[in-house]
């Protein structure tokens, strides 16, 4: 199995040179919302190993919200966000991608600080790392071109059974699934499907997913004296929060989220970025850390899948803090319109949306962390939609294909793998084509 | 929690008028805002009231927000309307969730069509006999001052058939007018009785929240709203009030069933089981699937037989397709994928460790995206049969004048047309969209969209391909649906 990994660059822009940034990035797309995904400046089609990559510009315009705690806001610097998803370990990829792309990375790049001509790309990408605290992959180990091998191979199979209708009408699902069988077989022999047998999983990364594994449970089993006897004086603490904090959800500008919209609904996926602050104290800081590191594990060691909780409409998402501990980012890409994704989250997730979130500034009031929050669906998405930020560009290296049809894709290719099936298994599985 | 005053509810929103078969819309823009005005304080707006004998005409008023405008309504209080709401239907991102693209696009349409949308919508219904009086005697003097007419669309009567052919307005949701039933946290099985917050602004809805909307400060002229149930200093201008969509779907009857004829080679039965599968009802409106034993809240007694069934014996799709027209715009499903449920399973399925088939719990739960349809059907009624024959020369166009209500635009109708009907991803299957309302367009990576899919029961799915476009959008609209008093109030500011 090829794990799957991230990187992200967050480095602060050159004010004076924001506009030409902006310009750059435009430069790579054919209209807002839709790379070029062969541009001059980063052709991220050449890479088969990267699932999604964006640039975002974090222009954060809620920062004064620290304002109800009676903080002064700091200014920030405006950061440009550079991320993506790939195959295997990322430090390669970014090797690669700088040896291909390392001209253009460093137009981009030139206009943040700390960026001369004779700057190694490399180590200053490194220098301005952003690790994120949880991150998730729908399918851990499906790789890009197992991606594209298996949608080829469902575009194959949809073509045979279409030329093949009247005979393989009113077989039993054994024998579709033996003749389909041969018939890739016979596609295979021919090379005009591949679908070779997985990669081995890298040893280092076993191991070191193993410790992984163990240890954060290891850490929480050592704590549970000190968590035990914390925890009422914990409970209380977080209650008094609850019931003080100020909720900040005004009406989200319309022009803001008209020009949001503007880069949404291009393909079956979107992209989601969207940053804050935390709300101030050591309280909420220990609540957003150990709610991430949780979520971080669960998604890591714990979720079948493609599943996050019951949502099945995520590919990769990740949680990020920015600027000490005080702001946070949160990126995802997801299948469907926002307001379908916010309108299933609530209604299937809300608890994991009022743990992560509701240490945010303004987030909808919470009881005990997990209850109501974004049940207050108005105030909910006003404050999503003010936190969310458009993405100048936006890459997916499979269009058209969202993460159910990559599901049914992989589950086809494994019913194909199996020499033998029952006739219930045979059933369910004829039922995917 | 306060009794609804029905004397301040427009009627639409109780009543869809059905003895009344003669109907009309106008569609209008203002051009002198004092005459409108004027003409709306003496408008007979049909109320919500129930009446003894049932009146014979009806008269109901909606406003875009450009028509809020006009009127001279301030930009501080148009701002506290939703953003779908201002943004309006014809908005070029708006119309690319809807699926709103290549035909349907808002620049082809007829009317309302982004930066020419119309300021009001005007519905006259009437006993046939009573009709062309009642519109004639609304249309007087102040209104030809006030308004200009920019369509005049017409209704036909085809006793309870859309044009396709098929039985429609069978399945409306019910409303809990009397607000006596505690809103679940989370509902199991499905239910046909919805929080009047669904569909009257002002009210409680199935968060149990109310929903966004105008509060004004209570000054002389907002005297005549009522008070907001949850801010009692503020006046409510939305409260009794509701949002009204409208769009013209034109549908190509002839298209459609040669097209089913054409499939069925030429057989009439096969070709009307195909639109039956299309559709997901019989053409008398029997749906696909047996009928269950246990009652569900909120069915009509009387409708057991069309309505007392979900989609729970069916999870394969194999009676009644997944992608058929009624099972994508109301799934008849519940917040959990079962219907018996102790915290510990729910916990689990929460976490999602629930059921694991491809195609289990992929679809919300469907009591956030109800709408109250109230449209109408217009021109002539067109068999199957001779829908088979070549169209007649000058023959006009047949289809239905959609309107439907409720209090949140955005997760109730563009949730359903976006999420369920436009998509192409719906529930698992790919490669296709409402198999009567989808556009057929290609999308980035997704060439084809004109498939239709029936499952098999045990056995390989059929697969009917090249869809063409049966319903083509020619205008379409969002609107408020004023409270009588908020009406009032519109007309003396």
């Amino acid at each position: 199995m090829t794990p799957q990994s991230n990187f992200m660059v967050l480095a602060p822009i050159i004010p004076e040179r924001e506009a030409e940034l902006r310009q750059l990035l435009d430069s790579m797309n054919r209209g807002p919302g839709q790379v070029d995904p062969n541009n001059a400046l980063l052709p991220f089609a050449e890479f088969d190993t990267l699932h999604f990559a964006r640039f975002v510009i974090l222009d954060d315009k809620t920062t004064e919200d620290v304002r109800v705690y009676g903080l002064s806001p700091r200014s920030y610097p405006l950061y440009l966000a550079f991320l993506g998803d790939v195959d295997g370990d990322a430090n390669a990829f970014l090797g690669k991608l700088i040896k291909r792309a390392g001209k253009g990375l460093g137009k981009v790049f030139s206009c943040c600080q700390g960026f001369g001509p004779e700057t190694d790309l490399l180590a200053w990408m490194k220098q301005y790392d952003a690790p994120p605290i949880a991150a998730y992959v729908n399918w851990r180990g499906r790789t890009v071109r197992q991606i594209r091998e298996e949608a080829a191979l469902y575009d194959s199979l949809e073509d045979y059974i279409e030329k093949h209708a009247a005979s393989l009408h009113g077989l039993a699902p054994r024998e579709v699934h033996e003749k389909l069988r041969a018939f890739v077989s016979a596609e295979q022999s021919a090379g005009r499907l591949t679908l070779p047998k997985e990669d081995p999983t890298p040893i280092g990364w076993q191991i070191k997913n193993l410790l992984h594994m163990i240890g954060f449970p290891l850490l929480g089993l050592l704590l549970s004296p000190l968590l035990l006897v914390a925890a009422p004086f914990y409970i209380i603490a977080l209650r008094r929060l609850e019931k003080s904090d100020p909720v900040v959800c005004p009406t989200a500008d319309q022009k803001h989220s008209e020009n949001l919209s503007s880069f949404e609904d291009h393909d079956v996926t979107n992209q989601f970025s969207a940053m804050g602050s935390l709300k101030p104290g050591l309280v909420r800081l220990l609540t957003t850390t150990v709610v991430l590191k949780t979520v971080n594990y669960g998604a890591r060691h714990i979720t079948r899948p493609g599943r996050l909780g019951r949502i099945r409409s995520i590919h990769f998402a990740r949680w990020v803090f920015v600027a000490g501990r005080e702001r946070m980012i949160f990126c995802s890409n997801y299948d469907g319109s926002v307001e379908s994704y916010m309108d299933d989250f609530i209604n299937k997730t809300g608890f994991g949306l009022n743990a992560s979130f509701s240490n945010g500034i303004g987030y909808p009031k919470t009881n005990w962390l997990v209850r109501d929050g974004c049940i207050d669906e108005r105030d909910y998405k006003e404050y999503l939609r003010r936190h969310t930020l458009p993405s100048q560009v936006w890459y997916k290296a499979y269009p058209g294909l969202s993460a159910v049809d990559l599901e049914r894709n992989t589950r086809i290719r494994q019913g194909l793998e199996m020499p033998w099936m029952t006739d219930e298994q045979a059933c369910q599985w004829v039922a995917l084509l | 929690m306060s009794e609804v005053d029905y004397a301040d509810v427009q009627g639409l929103v109780r009543f869809g008028y059905a003895h009344m078969t003669s109907a009309s819309y106008a569609l209008v823009s203002v051009k002198n805002a004092d005459a409108a005005k004027a003409w709306l304080r003496s408008a007979p707006v049909t109320t919500a009231a129930a009446q003894k004998p049932p009146p014979k005409t009806a008269m109901n008023i909606a406003f875009t927000a450009p028509g809020l405008r006009a009127l001279g309504l301030p930009e501080s209080i148009i701002a506290s309307f939703s953003h779908e709401f201002r943004g309006g239907m014809g908005q070029e991102n708006r119309a690319r969730q809807l699926g709103d693209i290549g035909k349907n696009a808002p620049q082809n349409w007829t009317w309302g069509s982004f930066g020419h949308e119309p300021h009001a919508l005007v519905m006259f219904f009437a006993e046939p006999d009573q009709f062309d009086s009642f519109v004639q005697k609304s249309r007087d003097h102040n209104w030809t001052e006030a308004f200009e007419e920019i369509a005049s669309l017409g209704t036909s009567n085809l006793d309870g058939d859309e044009p396709f052919g098929f039985t429609d307005g069978i399945s409306q949701p019910q409303i809990d007018w009397e607000q006596q039933l505690e809103r679940p946290r989370t509902q199991l099985g499905y239910t046909n009785v919805l929080a009047l917050g669904e569909f009257l602004l002002g009210y409680r809805n199935e968060y149990g929240k109310i929903t966004d909307r105008p509060l004004l400060e209570p000054d002389a002229a907002a005297a005549v709203l009522l008070n907001a149930e949850d801010a009692p200093a503020k006046k409510d201008l939305a409260r009794n009030g509701t949002y009204l969509v409208m769009r013209q779907l034109e549908q190509d009857v002839r298209r459609f069933w040669k097209f089913l004829y054409d499939q069925a080679g030429g057989n009439a039965a096969d070709a009307e089981q195909l639109g039956a599968k299309m559709v997901g009802r019989t053409r008398a409106g029997d749906p696909l699937v047996p009928i269950q034993a246990e009652p569900i809240p909120g069915t009509d007694p009387r409708a057991v037989k069309q309505n007392q069934f979900t989609y729970e014996s069916d999870l394969a799709g194999a009676q009644c397709p997944f992608g058929a027209h009624v099972r994508r715009t109301n799934p008849r499903n519940s917040d959990f994928p079962q219907r018996r449920l102790n915290a510990l399973q729910k916990l689990v399925i929460m976490l999602g460790f629930g059921p694991k088939g491809f195609y289990d719990d992929l679809t919300s739960s469907v009591r956030f995206h109800r709408i109250l349809r109230r449209g109408r059907e217009y021109g002539s009624e067109l068999l199957p049969e001779d829908a088979l024959q070549p169209p007649l020369p000058n023959e006009s166009p047949r289809g239905l004048h959609f309107i439907c209500l409720n209090a949140n635009i955005s997760r109730q109708f563009e949730f359903l047309q976006n999420a369920w009907v436009a998509n192409t991803k719906f529930s698992g299957v790919t490669g296709e969209s409402d198999p009567l309302l989808g556009n057929r367009e290609a999308l980035p990576g997704c060439p084809v969209t004109g498939n239709f899919t029936i499952s098999g029961d045990g056995m390989l799915r059929q697969r009917v391909s090249g869809l063409p476009q049966f319903v083509t959008v020619r205008g379409g609209a969002y609107f408020f649906l004023p409270s009588l008093r908020a009406l009032r109030y519109f007309a003396g500011a």
